[in-house]
């Protein structure tokens, strides 16, 4: 049984990073893995890929019209992983929105989900926030079943998460879809493992797992590697391999209970304030 | 023994309201009472009516859309504008000559009226926009036809995806030279119904068009005709009359129009307004830029056709002018007059119900009176409160989020240009001789009392009043022609005449009566039932009773 998971959260909260190298973790287990990005920008599979090597479906989609095979649209990353990047408009034009639901509906013509596949675990990784209909896509007709939030315990971040359940509750009560739990990607706030795991049990979930912050992270990076690549015995790789087990044998799947704007502010009152 | 027997309906208006009223959910059934009105037909007031306010979502309402206003019907009627829709096939194609505006195709061949131009967008388009499509599209039409101008219009996904036209448009008029080339954000969802395509393109054509070329025209008595589309024929007819009576219209906006009338419209002294709901912005705003005055007009019925020729002649006052279209009236009237005569013996005491645009549903009373005929319900899809209750009451009108979404043109007396065609004296004397000058007082004033008027009628509605008022006559567009006949009562198309036309001016009022002569007066409307279902041939009953 294929796991479908998409990742969510605020902008430069570390989504792909955390993605890929938490796929990373769940490759080094033996799990196989397809990446789609969602994001115009096409940057969800760098780290997996070694650069921006791949051709996103939507450019091949314009060059090639409707022959598009899978070859031209999926790469092979680190670890077997199959990485795909939706792509998108230059911005200020167009609607990307309207181009990720044209490639996921792509991927799912050419097959790239079928069960001949064998894939472990299929991860969406979505742009920012929940913006309109198009990047809620991953989240609508069961094509993502799982999905987590990266967030830290800037306030931000926290307003992102919550407004994220919204969406999630929205489609949850039609669909299939289920909150499996905050990853915290640490920014080393105050009392930030306390005030998520608090924010976490508010709106009826779990936090995952916290990632502590480390200049592993930006290492890897610049050599265009997941950690576990780069250097798999330092410790954020040990982090990243307990994030992808945690995953793994995650139970927990909840219709999230959505916070108002109240209870946000008191509980970083509360939190902020403790020291 | 074929008698015709005489229908006897008796309805009371605040009956039928309430029954209209009845099956609507509360608060629906609120904001209807309010565009439901029994006339009082008061002299000096009329109660206000609700208009111009969205359709409740889930009603099947008779409107259009801002692009159907601005492409279809005030674009559309131009010949040598070369139209390009900016969107998916499907809006192109269904604007594609279905209005029966009819034009001279001219001597220069510029005549693209009967081609249909589309970027006819595609799932990459709206994906990644769409305006190197449309800069290629406006290029195409530019090598293949050279024409003087190219308009593009916007339809619903190029408002969504944010497709800059306006800049595309501007680049490639610099880059031609010699082809006048501007965009109309028109797109369909815009304002609550095809009005704010009206007034969109009145903005557009003022702004790049109106004004363009200086050159003196030729002509005594010069006019513009605004708010006229042609539709099956009837500017012809007035351009005919026009003709005979020595006036010079310089430019109709729009039917049978070309782009040189457009640009040349301030070269006028005069602008007579027929539609007032889809044309008085450009009648207002050549006011204030140049000096131009405006008065209302209709030249739908014989009799309205002879004020508004004797109103033009009294403007510009001289008396060879006014013998002039005296002696023409002469002449055209004595015909009409035998054919009234005739029709009449067959029509006098007929009903009709209107339902049409912002102007129609209130010019046809008078052909329908000429016939003795008597309008029992109108009402306008897309109209505005002054179009109902006279202009007196557009500084009273709300300014909603829909009217504030549509540009408001701030207008300047023009420095070189600004010519009052009259003193001032001249206007007061002309107006204590009870000329009128902008000065439209709507359809409520015309009707009688007790009738019913209703914004923005439905379906449900329009079966339900025919079903309780039985007219003899239902008039408004091609989506009611079918539902209205499937219940037994003839229908008359007034936004595209059938295939008729035209009605408008002497010849027009001629036709018109025989065309509603032959209607209401046809027996094929008593044969809706088929003879079984009133005498069934055989009759038998269950075993078992």
């Amino acid at each position: 049984m294929m796991r479908k998971v998409a990742i969510y959260g605020k902008g430069g909260i570390g989504k792909s990073t955390t993605t890929q190298n938490t796929v990373a973790g769940l490759a080094q287990m033996g799990k196989k893995i397809m990446v789609v990005g969602c994001d115009p920008k096409a940057d969800s599979t760098r780290l997996l890929l070694g650069g921006l090597a791949q051709k996103s479906v939507l450019d091949s989609l314009r060059e090639e019209g409707e022959d598009v095979l899978l070859e031209n649209i999926r790469k092979k990353g680190y670890g077997d992983t199959w990485c795909v990047e939706s792509g998108g408009p230059e911005p200020g034009v167009g609607c990307a929105g309207r181009g990720i639901i044209t490639s996921i509906n792509m991927l799912e013509s050419l097959g790239a989900y079928a069960e001949s596949e064998a894939l472990d675990y299929a991860f969406y990784d979505v742009l920012g926030d929940v913006v309109c209909g198009g990047f809620a896509m991953p989240i609508r007709d069961g094509k993502a079943e799982e999905i987590y939030i990266v967030c830290s315990g800037e306030m931000m971040a926290m307003y992102a998460a919550n407004n994220i359940c919204k969406g999630i509750m929205k489609f949850a009560q039609s669909g299939s879809v289920r909150l499996g739990g905050l990853i915290c990607n640490s920014r080393a706030v105050d009392n930030e493992k306390e005030m998520i795991e608090e924010l976490a049990k508010m709106l009826g979930t779990q936090m995952i797992y916290f990632v502590p912050r480390d200049n592993d992270v930006q290492r890897a990076e610049i050599n265009r590697k997941t950690v576990i690549e780069w250097n798999p015995d330092v410790i954020q790789a040990e982090h990243y391999r307990g994030l992808a087990r945690a995953i793994d044998e995650n139970t927990n799947f909840v219709i999230p209970k959505p916070l108002e704007i109240e209870q946000l502010e008191k509980l970083l009152m509360d939190f902020g304030l403790m020291n | 023994m074929a008698t015709t027997k005489k229908k006897m309906v008796q309805w009371d208006p605040a009956h039928v309201k309430a029954e209209l009223l009845s099956k609507y959910p509360t608060k629906v059934a609120r904001k209807r009472s309010k565009q439901i009105m029994i006339n009082e037909a008061l002299e000096n007031e009329t109660p206000e009516i609700t208009a111009n306010v969205r359709t409740t979502p889930g009603i099947i309402t008779m409107r259009g859309c801002t692009y159907a206003g601005c492409k279809g019907v005030i674009m559309g009627p131009t010949r040598d504008i070369v139209n390009i829709v900016h969107g998916p096939i499907g809006c192109s194609f269904y604007a594609w000559l279905t209005r029966r505006n009819q034009t001279d195709a001219g001597t220069d061949g510029a005549n693209y009226m009967n081609y249909c131009f589309s970027t006819d967008m595609q799932d990459s388009d709206i994906i990644f926009g769409g305006e190197k499509k449309l800069a290629q599209a406006i290029q195409e039409a530019y090598d293949l036809f050279h024409p003087r101008s190219i308009a593009v219009f916007a339809t619903c996904p190029v408002g969504l995806i944010g497709d800059d036209i306006h800049t595309v448009t501007k680049r490639m008029k610099e880059k031609f030279g010699d082809c006048n080339v501007y965009a109309f954000s028109c797109e369909g969802y815009k304002g609550v119904s095809q009005s704010a395509g009206h007034h969109i393109a009145n903005n557009q054509v003022f702004r790049h068009i109106v004004g363009e070329n200086d050159a003196e025209k030729p002509g005594k008595y010069k006019i513009n005709l605004l708010g006229e589309y042609n539709i099956g024929g009837d500017g012809f007819e007035i351009d005919r009359i026009f003709k005979k009576c020595g006036i010079t219209n310089i430019a109709t906006f729009s039917g049978n129009s070309t782009y040189d009338q457009f640009a040349s419209a301030h070269k006028a002294d005069l602008n007579a307004v027929m539609c007032h709901r889809s044309i008085n912005y450009v009648a207002d705003m050549l006011e204030t830029k140049y000096g131009i005055p405006w008065i209302k007009v209709n030249f739908i019925g014989a009799d309205a056709t002879a004020k508004s020729l004797r109103k033009i002649a009294q403007y510009f006052g001289d008396q060879e002018f006014i013998d002039q279209v005296e002696a023409v009236i002469a002449e055209e009237m004595p015909k009409v007059l035998e054919a009234r005569a005739d029709v009449r013996t067959r029509t006098e005491g007929k009903t009709a119900m209107m339902f049409l645009g912002g102007s129609r549903a209130h010019h046809y009373q008078e052909l329908f009176a000429e016939m003795g005929m008597k309008v029992i319900s109108a009402g306008y899809e897309f109209a505005h409160r002054d179009d109902y209750e006279g202009r007196q009451v557009i500084p009273d009108l709300k300014v909603d989020a829909d009217s504030r979404n549509i540009e408001e043109l701030e207008v300047e007396a023009d420095e070189t240009r600004f010519k009052p065609r009259k003193s001032v004296e001249e206007i007061k004397a002309l107006e204590d001789a009870g000329y009128e000058f902008k000065k439209y007082d709507g359809l409520l004033p015309d009707m009688d009392k007790d009738t019913l008027i209703i914004d923005d009628l439905n379906q449900y509605e329009a079966e339900k009043m025919v079903e309780l008022m039985k007219p003899d006559i239902f008039c408004a567009g091609i989506k009611e022609k079918y539902s209205i006949q499937k219940l037994g009562v003839p229908m008359k198309q007034l936004h595209s005449y059938d295939s008729g036309g035209p009605y408008a001016g002497f010849k027009g009022a001629v036709n018109f009566y025989h065309e509603i002569d032959r209607l209401v007066n046809s027996k094929v409307w008593s044969y809706m039932k088929a003879p079984w279902q009133n005498n069934p041939q055989l009759s038998a009953s269950y075993g078992c009773e």
